[in-house]
């Protein structure tokens, strides 16, 4: 019982960061799955929801806002699609790459432009923030909420992509692009559902993120990408289930590595797991081997 | 069509690869009349709101006392700002920009850390640079053309151990951020002082780009302490203050000069969290100045939104009032407005009539300060009330 006692903070934070980190990892999975693309610009896609976030609940009701800024990072992530992704992708895949490198600093930039560089603060979802207290740990209500509301929307994503017409495309497109779309599926199209499906959870993610780290700055979005990515790759980049495995892996380790004291260590066991993974593992856990088609 | 977009573009580019250098070329060739004083402060970056309040101190002095006369001459002041974005690599670009235009003296940095990255440069220039608010020791200690009006760390530190000690607190949670030598000296010189007094401590820090204090705070509970110690950067700060609000940590925490800022009380407003702070200056100090930097930030739109949206005053923002008006009367001394003459004259400097407290400078290049200010935050209002003025002994 003092043993739980002890760790229960800790665990808690972990799993909601964890969760956090879910939501943000499933966009880099799956646009990897699809486009071989590591989209880099991901973590700044939920840093700018967050940003906008501020903006809009100044002049909207809350719901409202939540609702739209969904929608904003859904338009601004398809953007980046149709405009610094589309236009390369018959290039070689280090120039995509590159490209998924200005965007984010671009978007990093004008974040800088329009908030001055000072950190503004995420407003309040007073039902998300509520202290509550379980058993000896108390803590904000979104850290409950998190990890339920990250398994149902995966659960649901899961489900999409195994019984879908849609969800079938996106299967057969990440197994083989040129074969897939010579069998009459429109590629534009599902690449265009991956990033809303993804974008959309980054906004979900960012929602649940600022509301328990209020603060929001340029480069908000970059510790959480990278984590979310080292995550992905934990948990084999392409699938679903292992990125969110690995989120919570990482999510729970990080804060449990906090709690024995060795705080300088945490973000370093992040990145020493990823070497590892790379090292040991390269699929990863749950990753598909990789068979060289000819 | 698409050579003729990318030619356009590429116009466009070096059209405005030119009007950059135009608007730097109109400015160093500004008549003999103007005396150039550079502020190196952080806009962007963690301490980017701490920067820009004390960046207001400066403008504010300027637009009070915008000549000097020097000799029979009456220069126009104008200041050169430029943002080291908080950040120890791209402050020594910041620093050698001020040096390249050739500046008199430089005033800054909010943020010690930044300032020791940049000394060398100052250095190297003969460039006679007055720090502000950066209480580190080490940003006098190897150079000499660094000099600051404020006190320092082992002072600060010593301060706030006995703040802690007289209030029965006997063991503190101390938590600050890697590679950050503002926070990390300060935790240094109060484990110090707090351990000599028979204190407890347990002693963290968190890495750069960290936004998660949730394990923080935990230990802090875990371990049994009377008094959280952070002081750390603004932006940290409110994240901490929610945590330990989500949490309920009970117990009081203590910060440094840094966390006297409007950023503070906001984010501690209406929570239940106790805060209390030592700092330079105390809102009311001098009813003058608070009058006229109020009227100013009013009808200065901007000036107002770079305080954080009201018209509280940050003690940095007094003490960079000070500053410039130090610079003024070195420039005085000096009796030109060469570098090097500036920086002869500074040693041997009194300032008198400031709004922080007279202004002398020992043989390190420090200045004589004996008192610090104890403030706590009115988590109510959201504004802070006086406690005592604490010495040191």
């Amino acid at each position: 019982m003092g043993f739980i006692q002890t760790w229960l903070p800790y665990i808690l934070a972990g799993i909601a960061v964890g969760g956090q980190y879910a939501l943000i990892a499933i966009g880099y999975t799956m646009v990897y799955g699809i486009l071989r693309l590591i989209n880099f610009a991901h973590g700044d896609v939920f840093m700018w929801s967050g940003l906008i976030m501020v903006y809009l609940v100044t002049i909207l009701p809350l719901w409202l806002s939540v609702i739209l800024v969904i929608v904003f990072a859904i338009v601004l992530g398809t953007t980046i699609e149709k405009v610094a992704y589309r236009p390369l992708r018959s290039a070689p895949r280090m120039s995509i790459m590159i490209s998924a490198i200005g965007v984010s600093y671009l978007l990093q930039n004008f974040a800088l432009y329009i908030t001055g560089g000072l950190t503004k603060t995420y407003p309040t979802i007073s039902w998300l923030q509520r202290t509550v207290t379980i058993g000896s740990a108390s803590t904000k209500m979104v850290t409950l909420v998190t990890p339920v509301l990250t398994i149902v929307l995966v659960f649901l994503l899961v489900m999409l992509i195994k019984h879908t017409k849609i969800g079938m495309a996106m299967r057969a497109v990440s197994r083989d692009f040129e074969t897939s779309s010579l069998m009459g599926i429109d590629i534009d199209r599902v690449i265009t559902v991956t990033f809303v499906i993804g974008c959309a959870l980054a906004a979900i993610g960012s929602v649940l993120y600022f509301s328990n780290y209020t603060g929001i700055q340029p480069m908000s979005g970059a510790m959480p990408g990278l984590k979310a990515f080292v995550a992905a790759v934990f948990g084999g980049i392409g699938s679903v289930p292992g990125a969110v495995v690995g989120a919570f892996v990482i999510g729970i380790a990080e804060n449990l590595i906090k709690g024995v004291g060795w705080t300088n260590f945490s973000d370093a066991f992040t990145f020493v797991l990823l070497i590892i993974i790379l090292m040991v593992k390269p699929t990863g856990l749950f990753g598909e081997k990789n068979i060289d088609k000819v | 069509m698409k050579k003729f977009l990318a030619l356009m573009l590429t116009l466009l580019l070096v059209m405005m690869s030119l009007a950059a250098c135009g608007g730097g070329g109109s400015d160093s060739g500004s008549g003999d009349n103007v005396i150039k004083i550079g502020v190196f402060e952080p806009a962007s970056g963690d301490n980017g709101a701490g920067g820009k309040q004390e960046t207001l101190g400066i403008q504010y002095a300027n637009f009070v006392q915008p000549t000097v006369t020097i000799g029979d001459t009456e220069y126009n002041v104008e200041l050169t700002i430029v943002d080291n974005e908080s950040d120890n690599s791209k402050a020594v670009t910041a620093a050698q920009n001020l040096v390249s235009q050739n500046v008199s003296i430089v005033l800054g940095s909010y943020g010690s850390a930044v300032s020791i990255a940049a000394a060398d440069v100052f250095a190297d220039a003969g460039m006679p640079a007055i720090g502000v608010t950066c209480t580190n020791p080490q940003v006098t200690a190897d150079c000499e053309q660094y000099f600051r009006i404020c006190f320092l760390d082992p002072f600060q530190g010593t301060v706030l151990a006995n703040y802690a000690w007289e209030n029965g607190m006997k063991k503190a949670y101390c938590l600050s951020k890697q590679g950050d030598d503002y926070s990390k000296g300060l935790v240094n010189y109060f484990i110090e002082a707090f351990k000599g007094l028979g204190g407890e401590v347990v002693e963290e820090q968190f890495p750069d780009k960290n936004s998660d204090f949730t394990s923080y705070v935990a230990n802090a509970k875990k371990n049994g302490c009377d008094v959280f110690f952070s002081p750390v950067s603004t932006e940290a700060a409110a994240l901490i203050i929610d945590q330990a609000e989500a949490q309920s940590l009970g117990m009081p925490i203590l910060a440094g000069d840094t966390w006297d800022s409007n950023v503070i009380t906001e984010a501690a407003k209406g929570k239940k969290v106790d805060i209390t702070v030592t700092t330079f200056y105390q809102e009311g100090g001098n009813a003058d100045f608070d009058s006229g930097i109020k009227k100013w930030m009013e009808e200065n739109s901007e000036a107002m939104t770079n305080n954080g949206g009201n018209t509280e005053i940050a003690a940095v923002t007094a003490m960079g009032y000070d500053a410039y008006f130090v610079a003024l009367e070195a420039l005085k001394a000096a009796g030109s407005k060469d570098a090097g003459d500036v920086l002869a004259a500074l040693p041997d400097l009194q300032v008198s009539g400031l709004v922080c407290g007279d202004v002398s400078f020992n043989e390190t290049g420090d200045a004589n300060k004996t008192e610090a200010f104890v403030k706590k935050c009115n988590t109510e209002s959201g504004t802070w009330e006086f406690v005592k003025k604490q010495a040191a002994e």
